[in-house]
Parts: C-alpha cells; sequence; structure tokens
C-alpha cells in the first residue's frame, strides 16, 4: 500500500504539542462456552460448526448471560481497581453488518459492569531506568463479538471487500465474550506517551492471563487494541500543569487493531508524527478510524468516525439485569491473584535480582518458569541459571519460545537437585538437559540410562589418584615443593582414568591431601 | 371407528375424559378435526398450515400408549392450534410475513415441546397480522381471516387465526402471543376466551419476538377451565429464556374449578360509566358487574390515571423494540432474498434493501420506522425515554390498584368485531381500540378475556377483561370461570351455540356482505 503522508520528526511534534493517548483493549475471554449460548468456543473449528438458533439470530433465539464470563468481567474489573455495578443492563447497538447474525450486537452501554478504576503501570525510561505512570481505567464492560467475514474474488482469495465477487462467512465466533476495557485519555506523558501505551497493554496482558480469563494473544486476536491518538499545542514547560491541562484535546484518531506490543508504541509514534505534519502544514486532522500496517509501519485512513454514529442504543429487553451480589464480588475478589507488578518487585527481592536482570528475565518469558521451579524445589540461583542460560540458549536457537522446549519446572528442580546433590558435574547435566529436551525422560531416567554420574565410591577414586601419582611423580614432587597449579596434569589423568565420572573439584582435593598441601 | 359429528364442539376438558374413559381415539377427535377444518376453513382461513400427518401420527403414538398402560399427561390426545409466531419443526413458520415464507425452522419453541411432551396433537399454524403487528389480520401477507360470527368482519388480531379456529370448532385449544391484547383482543371478538399471562410466566423461547418486553404467549381455549388446563402446560420456568420466572406456576386450574368471587374485591378501572365504549359493550359488562356482586363479590371504581397515556407509550416502546427485533431478516442467512441486479453484482447493502422492501408489508415497515426514529440520537430521551417513563406510572398505578382490590375488570374491547377494510387505511383508530389491553403488556401483569354475551345492536360477542398482580394470574380464573358458570345457567347453553353456523363456501372478497 502507497503511503503518501508527510511525517514530522518527533522532537519536534514534542516541542510544539502535547500527545494525549486513549487506549481501547477487546479481551475475548477463555470461557468454554460463548456469551449468550452453549456453543463451545474454541479456536479453528471448521467454519459454522459452533453456531446455535441463538448465536446465529434465527427468529424466536433468546440469549441468556453466560454466568463464567459474568464472573471474568468482574474480576477483570476487580484487578484493575473498579467499582462493580450493584446492577447494570445490557445494551443493544442497532447497525447493519452481515456478519453480526441480529443486526445488532449485546453490549453495554451506560451501564458497563466495572467502571472508575486504575492500573499502575512501570513504565521503562529508555535509558536503563523507570517511572511509574498511572492509567485511569473509565470502564470495562461485556460484548460479544461478531462473525468473520473472508471476501472472496475469483482466482484468489483476498481479504479487501473492494473488488470482491463473494463473502463467505463465519459465525463461529459470533457471541464469542469479550470485556472491553477503555481508558481515560492519558495526558501528561509527553515523549514517554508511546511507551506508556505500550506498557499499559503489556500490563493489561499479564493481568489477565495471570487471572487466567484469556490467553491475551494479540497475535491471535483474542487481545486486541485500538489506539486513540490526538495533538494539542503546549502550554508551558509543564505537561502535568493546570495550564496544559486546561487546553482542548485535539482531534482524534483511532487506529485499529494493533497486534502487538511493539505495534502500539509504534502507532502512537507513527500517528504523532503524521498528525503533527499534518498540523504543522496548517490543516485539520480528520476525525476518521486508520488503519495499522504492521509492514510499513505507518497507518493509513479508513472510516470517517463522527461523534454522530448513531447506534441507537437501547436496553436489551431480552436480558434481565446482572444484579452481583455484594457477596458474589467478594468472593470474587478472593481469587484475584498478587498483581503481577507487585509479585515481580517480591521475586526481585526473593531472588535477589538486580533491575538489569528483572528485565531480562521478565524479557524472556522465563518468571513463571522460575516461580514455578522454585515452588517445585529448585533453588532461585540454579532455576535462573538453567532457564536464562541453557534452555534459553537452546530456545532461541529455534525461535521457540522457553515454555514450549517441552523442559517443565519439575525437570529443572529435579536436575538442579542432582547437580546439588554432586550426582552430576555441569558437562554431564548439560547433556541430562539435552536428554530430557529430546523426549527422553525426566532427568533421573536420562541420567541412570545414559550412564551418566559421578563415581561416589571413595575407594575407586583413591585407588585412581594413588596410580597416577605413582605413574607421575615427578609432577607430584613440583606439586609437593609447592607449584599447586602443577596438579592440574595430575586431576585431567584422574578425570581419563575415571572416565569422566569423577567431580573434577573432589579429585583436586584428593590429589593435594595426598601430597600433603592445603588446597 | 365410530362416529361422533359432535366431536368438534367438545371442551378439551370433556375430550380428556372421553380420552382417558376411552370412549374415543385421540385418532378419532383428530380426524373429526381435519374434517371440519375441510369443510369450513376455506371460508374462515384460519389456518395458515395444516400439519395432517403430524397430528394423526401423535394421535397415534398417543392411542399406543394409552393402550399399553403407560401413564399420560391430562390433556394427551387433544389437539390445539398454534399461531404462526412459534417455531416448530416440520412445519413452516412465518409469523404471517412474506419474509419468512416456507421458512422451517430447525427447532422448537419451548411452549411447542411442551404440547409435544404432554402429548397434545398439533393441527397447523394459525394465521396472524404480519410480524403481530395489528388488531384484525387484515396485516398478515397470507390474506385476511373471518370472523365465524359474522365473515365479513375481523377475528381481531394479531391472534385472529387462532381465536377463529376456536369459534369454528377447528380446534379445542390454540397457543396464542400477546403484546398489547393479541389473545384477549380476539378472544373477546370471537366469544372465546384466551389470557395473558404473568410477563415471564410461559417462555418466549423459539417465539418470533415483536417487543420483547411486551411479548407474552398464552393459552386461548373455548371455556374458562379449558383455558386453565393448556395454560398449565405452557407455563413454568424455562432456562433459556432469562425473562423466565423461576417459581411455580399459579394454581390456575384448580382456581379454574373454584369458581368463587364471594368476598373477592373487584375494581373497575375507570369506572362503570366509562366513555369510549360502543352501548352494547358497556351494556353487557355492567350486566356482568351486577352478575359478580350478586355472587358475592364487592365491586368498587378504581382510577388509574395514567392509563391514559398508555396507548401512546406503547406504540413507541413496541416499535423501538420490533425495529431491532426484525433486523435480522436481511436475507443473509434465511428467508426471503432479493438480489436487485438479478446478476449477482449487487452488495450486500443492497441485497438487504431490496429484500426488506419487497418482504415487509406497510404495517411492519411503518413501526420499523417508527420505532428506529424513536431511538435516534437527540430523538430518544424524548421519546422512548419518555414512554418508559409513562410505563413506570402504569405500573405504579396497577401498584395502587391492586392495594385497593384482588382484581380489576373493563371491557375487553371498547367495541366489537368490525366490519373488514374499515380501518385498515386508518392506523391510529386501530392503535386506540387497543386502550383497554395494553396497560396489562407494559406493567406486565396477567389479563384474561371472558365472553359476557352479545351485544343488542349487532349481535356480536362482547368479552369481559380480568386483570391480576403479575404471578396472581389463578385469580383472573377464579373470576371468569364464576362468571361463565353464571352466564351459561343464565343462557342454557355456552355462548358459541348462538353463532350461526359457518358457510362452508369461500367468500370472495375481503368487504363484500356475506349472503
Ligand atoms: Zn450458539
Amino acid at each position: 500500500m502507497p503511503v503518501t503522508d508527510d511525517v514530522l520528526d518527533l522532537t519536534e511534534v514534542l516541542a510544539s504539542y502535547d500527545p494525549v493517548i486513549g487506549l481501547e483493549v477487546h479481551v475475548e475471554l477463555s470461557t468454554a462456552t460463548k456469551m449468550f449460548c452453549g456453543c463451545a468456543t474454541t479456536f479453528g473449528a471448521a467454519p459454522n460448526t459452533q453456531t446455535c438458533p441463538v448465536c446465529l439470530g434465527l427468529p424466536g433465539a433468546l440469549p441468556v448471560a453466560n454466568a463464567a464470563a459474568v464472573d471474568a468481567a468482574i474480576r477483570i474489573g476487580l484487578a484493575l481497581n473498579c467499582s462493580i455495578a450493584q446492577r447494570c443492563r445490557f445494551a443493544r447497538k442497532n447497525y447493519f453488518y452481515p456478519d453480526m447474525t441480529k443486526n445488532f450486537q449485546t453490549s453495554q452501554y451506560d451501564e458497563p459492569i466495572a467502571f472508575d478504576g486504575h492500573l499502575d503501570v512501570e513504565v521503562p525510561t529508555g535509558d536503563g531506568g523507570s517511572f511509574t505512570y498511572r492509567v485511569e481505567i473509565e470502564r470495562a464492560h461485556m460484548e460479544e463479538d461478531a462473525g468473520k467475514s473472508t471476501h472472496v474474488t475469483t482466482g484468489g482469495g483476498s481479504s479487501r471487500i473492494v473488488g470482491a465477487d463473494h463473502s463467505l462467512l463465519d459465525y463461529n465466533r459470533a457471541g464469542t465474550p469479550l470485556v472491553e476495557i477503555v481508558t481515560r485519555p492519558l495526558v501528561g506523558a509527553g515523549e514517554h506517551a508511546p511507551a506508556v501505551a505500550r506498557a499499559y497493554v503489556g500490563a493489561l496482558r499479564d493481568i489477565v492471563r495471570a487471572l487466567d480469563v484469556s490467553d491475551a494473544r494479540m497475535e491471535q486476536g483474542s487481545l486486541r487494541c485500538d489506539a486513540n491518538v490526538s495533538l494539542r499545542p503546549r502550554a508551558g514547560e509543564d505537561r502535568r500543569g493546570p495550564e496544559q491541562l486546561a487546553v482542548p484535546l485535539g482531534t482524534r484518531t483511532e487506529t485499529k487493531n494493533v497486534n502487538s506490543l511493539r505495534s502500539v508504541e509504534r502507532a502512537v509514534v507513527y500517528e504523532m508524527t503524521r498528525q503533527g505534519a499534518v498540523l504543522g502544514s496548517g490543516a485539520a486532522v480528520t476525525q476518521e478510524t486508520r488503519h495499522w500496517h504492521e509492514d510499513s509501519g505507518t497507518t493509513s485512513a479508513g472510516r470517517p468516525k463522527s461523534d454522530a454514529d448513531d447506534y441507537r442504543y437501547f436496553p436489551e429487553p431480552d436480558l434481565v439485569p446482572v444484579a452481583p451480589s455484594a457477596e458474589r464480588v467478594e468472593k470474587l475478589r478472593a481469587t484475584l491473584p498478587e498483581p503481577p507488578d507487585r509479585r515481580r518487585r517480591r521475586l526481585q527481592g526473593e531472588w535477589g535480582l538486580s533491575d538489569l536482570e528483572l528485565r531480562d528475565v521478565v524479557g524472556s518469558g522465563a518468571l513463571d518458569l522460575i516461580d514455578a521451579s522454585v515452588a517445585a524445589g529448585a533453588s532461585p540461583a540454579g532455576a535462573r541459571k538453567w532457564w536464562m542460560g541453557e534452555v534459553l540458549r537452546r530456545a532461541n536457537a529455534q525461535a521457540r519460545e522457553l515454555g514450549e522446549m517441552g523442559l517443565t519446572p519439575e525437570h529443572v528442580a529435579e536436575l538442579d537437585a542432582l547437580v546439588g546433590a554432586g550426582r552430576l558435574n555441569d558437562s554431564m547435566a548439560r547433556q541430562v538437559l539435552d536428554g530430557v529436551l529430546a523426549g527422553e525422560g525426566t532427568p533421573e531416567q536420562v541420567a541412570d540410562d545414559r550412564g551418566l554420574a559421578l563415581v561416589s565410591d571413595d575407594g575407586a577414586l583413591t585407588d585412581a589418584v594413588d596410580r597416577v601419582i605413582a605413574a607421575n611423580e615427578a609432577v607430584a614432587a613440583k606439586v609437593r615443593g609447592g607449584k599447586v597449579a602443577a596438579a592440574g596434569a595430575l586431576i585431567g589423568q584422574v578425570m581419563k582414568e575415571m572416565k569422566g565420572q569423577a567431580d573434577a573439584a573432589k579429585v583436586r582435593a584428593l590429589i593435594l591431601e595426598r601430597l600433603g598441601v592445603a588446597g | 371407528m365410530t362416529d361422533h359429528p359432535d366431536l368438534v364442539r367438545r371442551s378439551a376438558a370433556r375430550l380428556a375424559a372421553d380420552l382417558a374413559a376411552r370412549d374415543v381415539s385421540a385418532v378419532e377427535v383428530v380426524r373429526a378435526h381435519l374434517d371440519r377444518m375441510d369443510a369450513v376453513d376455506g371460508a374462515v382461513h384460519a389456518y395458515l398450515h395444516r400439519d395432517d400427518e403430524g397430528a394423526l401420527a401423535t394421535a397415534r403414538e398417543v392411542d399406543a400408549a394409552r393402550a399399553r398402560g403407560e401413564a399420560l399427561h391430562p390433556l394427551a390426545g387433544v389437539p390445539v392450534a398454534v399461531k404462526d409466531v412459534a417455531c416448530t419443526v416440520g412445519q413452516p413458520t412465518t409469523a404471517g410475513s412474506k419474509m419468512l415464507e416456507g421458512w422451517m425452522p430447525p427447532y422448537d419453541a419451548t411452549v411447542v415441546e411442551r404440547l409435544r411432551a404432554a402429548g397434545l396433537p398439533i393441527l397447523g399454524k394459525t394465521n396472524m397480522d404480519e410480524f403481530a403487528m395489528g388488531s384484525s389480520t387484515e396485516h398478515s401477507a397470507y390474506g385476511v381471516t373471518r370472523n365465524p360470527w359474522d365473515l365479513t368482519r375481523v377475528p381481531g388480531g394479531s391472534g385472529g387465526g387462532s381465536s377463529a379456529v376456536l369459534a369454528s370448532f377447528q380446534a379445542p385449544l390454540a397457543v396464542g402471543s400477546d403484546t398489547g391484547g393479541s389473545i384477549r383482543q380476539p378472544a373477546a371478538v370471537t366469544g372465546t376466551v384466551g389470557t395473558k399471562p404473568t410477563y415471564g410466566g410461559v417462555s418466549r423461547y423459539g417465539v418470533i419476538a415483536l417487543a420483547s418486553s411486551l411479548d407474552q404467549i398464552g393459552p386461548c381455549a373455548r371455556t374458562v377451565l379449558d383455558t386453565a388446563l393448556l395454560h398449565e402446560v405452557l407455563a413454568g420456568h424455562d432456562p433459556r429464556d432469562s425473562t423466565s420466572i423461576d417459581a411455580p406456576v399459579p394454581p390456575v386450574v384448580q382456581a379454574a374449578r373454584r369458581a368463587d368471587v364471594a368476598g373477592l374485591r373487584i375494581g373497575v378501572v375507570g369506572g362503570r360509566d366509562a366513555t369510549g365504549y360502543q352501548p352494547g359493550v358497556l351494556a353487557r359488562f355492567t350486566e356482568a358487574l351486577d352478575r359478580l356482586e350478586a355472587a358475592g363479590a364487592t365491586v368498587v371504581d378504581v382510577a388509574c390515571p395514567h392509563f391514559d397515556y398508555a396507548v401512546a407509550a406503547y406504540y413507541l416502546i413496541l416499535p423501538s423494540e420490533a425495529s431491532s427485533n426484525l433486523a435480522r431478516y436481511d436475507a443473509m442467512r434465511y428467508g426471503l432474498r432479493v438480489d436487485p441486479s438479478r446478476g449477482g453484482a449487487s452488495s450486500a447493502e443492497q441485497v438487504m434493501a431490496a429484500s426488506r422492501e419487497a418482504g415487509f408489508g406497510d404495517e411492519v415497515k411503518r413501526r420499523i420506522i417508527l420505532g428506529t426514529y424513536a431511538l435516534s440520537a437527540g430523538y430518544v430521551d424524548a421519546y422512548y425515554g419518555q414512554a418508559q417513563r409513562v410505563r413506570t406510572l402504569v405500573a405504579h398505578d396497577f401498584a395502587a390498584a391492586f392495594e385497593q382490590v384482588d382484581v380489576l375488570v373493563s371491557p375487553t374491547t371498547p367495541t366489537t368485531a368490525y366490519p373488514i377494510g374499515e380501518k385498515v387505511d386508518d392506523p391510529l383508530a386501530m392503535y386506540r381500540l387497543d386502550v383497554t389491553t395494553i396497560p396489562a403488556n407494559l406493567a406486565g401483569v396477567p389479563g384474561l378475556s371472558v365472553p359476557v354475551g352479545l351485544a343488542d345492536e349487532d349481535g356480536l360477542p362482547v368479552g369481559l377483561q380480568v386483570l391480576a398482580p403479575a404471578m396472581a394470574d389463578d385469580r383472573l380464573y377464579t373470576v371468569a370461570a364464576a362468571l361463565e358458570r353464571d352466564l351459561v345457567d343464565a343462557w342454557g347453553a355456552p355462548l358459541l351455540d348462538r353463532a350461526p353456523e359457518v358457510s362452508t363456501s369461500p367468500v370472495p372478497t375481503p368487504t363484500r356482505q356475506e349472503a
């Protein structure tokens, strides 16, 4: 797609304008069934096999709200420090589109299940430091997803409606439960606005994963982000001061379906620089949706959007209001996991990591694995050494995620214990790891099968040491004479005699002891 | 096989007893009704679809089960007709619209499931105004149904088909739906009985929606007891309908059998000399009040000041909800599909527009436009919002009234059945006739219409409406059964015995007088 938009340098944009960001995140809930019917939500089923009269919108069919989805929405709200509505209704959002079976979306309008929350996010500053930014949450509400259209042209598929001969509709996704989380305008972040946006979406993703309410995979669309960006003139130095806050918000654009954390940051930067060029030329920003192009890192104009879009909302008369009792809300609150940022701080302390080490652990996706390995009995240092060392190296080489390597935290704990007990040395442990990764069994099994174990029989080792000393009297004399470094040759010989199945440190100690030299 | 020429005139309760005593078989009962349909439905046009084979198959199963000595539902083998608004597997379901011509639902409405589970043979689907929008069946896309009392007149609506099959002895029981009076008003103008249960008392699952917050499914029959018996089959909690009430069904059959109004406080909505009623309607109504008083009830006047605004509120809420409920008929998945280009080059939007233009009748379009407007940004509060506030006031009127009295009564309709064609071009005149029945739908309370005689000026049936608090549906049946017993005693025979025998030749044009 040719992109003709001019962009302004980001520094110049920031010199003249104050960016304001708004984020709308759709989280697809991983409930077993859909929002308003009993159909399965399994990903990847044959088209239209997971449908029923309700999600197909057949005449006469009626919705019933999925209690598990309501619970999940409440838990998300609580995790975002929201108030939970004592009573709220669903609403119909009316518009015609073939992927909507009823031609209205059952959503929530002026009565969201959760509202007035906040999330404190840790925003890296790019120089190794970071700061905390409080994102105000306006609301989190429940709604249903639409079906999926595939536009087809003769002689080849296409995803664009223009020029398509016909469209194929798959309603498997129709009625899948979604929670939409909407922020208040994020102001005062200035140059860090793109990083704030990224940090927020990342933090939100971690929270819904920790809540176990969604797999939150942006690349699969189970977490989708729309980024609203606008610029307003600067009013003095202080971006969070009353003068700046009094400046009316500029015209915003909404960039749809940004599908990775990195893209969230890039899309915000792009829109800032594009809008900066528009405003700098004396023109006005058009209020519209914009499409994000991952390959070029740009956005292009979509549908003009006005505040007058008329969805003729009204309360959904087919559904009774959702009225969670205070008792139910408190029960759900008790199920909340430790907030991810607090957990990170705690583990950092427990494991004794520096900020940089923590960031590496988090960045490589090893936090949960190390934590689970420690829970399975590994030492924090040992667990971290394996996951961040040998396993990560192999994962990177194979372009796979740590969690996809076929190694469990229990395996790592066992490996760590074998080394700690002196049954394996480092090189043997690496061989055992290869065996486990190759699917040969647990570390114990692999060590047994491959005959990997340090000889713990002191008699055999002592005999070997004595034989080697006797055969290398000249070297032994040097050592006795104080040249301890010369013992290396003896150690190598003993290890050879023992076919590597000995602990080198122990061999060294034994040799020095026999020769009457202090280690 | 025994010949029972009077089988079709028997009540459902009587047929149930005869079947249980094996005086007659379910197959004989169904055949008698099919024969009656052959004879008179050409003139009445109450059925849109007949399921002779399906009804006979059910009857045979019931007979076989009875022969094996199995425990059966008391109404097993008693046939029933179903308004074409309820989804039925194996029979088309059209809601009286071209939009759904020939549409075969892949599932049964909950009420249909219940009928099947109880072993009631379903004779067919009855005519109705398109998507239940109307009070006369004149808005059916498949032609008007005629009133068996006078084939030049309407049978009421939207459930005119269900009331007409009862009044012409083509079924002893029928299922209707009532959004603003579509069960009670047809019952009144055909001399039959019909109940709109408490909102949430009967599942709406599988019944094509008109206005979700107003629609209620209910029983229709020729006697109060029969109506109660069918009510019991239809009612009860359904987890597939979010608005379904999870509570025991009120003891309606027991109440119909008790039929005792001694000590009951009865309120007359607007007073005995309320204006706007046809004289013959008011005369029969006040006589009925005298009978209730004579039977030991206390009758007092009750003011419900906000009922005056009910029609206006109703005709904003109904179109608003209907405009959204009917959005699904877009030709994308089922129903009528019109391709304006004929060559397949039309966009989805063009196909949607052309199909909706061709598939919906004028009254449906009128209400979709009205509802779309009432929900539009900038207007929604003044129209839909204001109507909802009136609705709350109407509910408060009922609550206040039911603190003083146990039930409310009024004439079911301001007039008797009017001639076909008389009001079809004056929608506002037609809307205004719903004034008596609409408040119950706005408040969700139950209502029933029972025949109380014929108007002197035209010799046509008059109905009395009983209204009760939510989930006190049993009170409707106590009052109506007491009145019915008293009246039938006085008349010496059921009112329908005075109806003329239906001509067996079809009537050619809607407005021509019967020769
Ligand atoms: Zn479904």
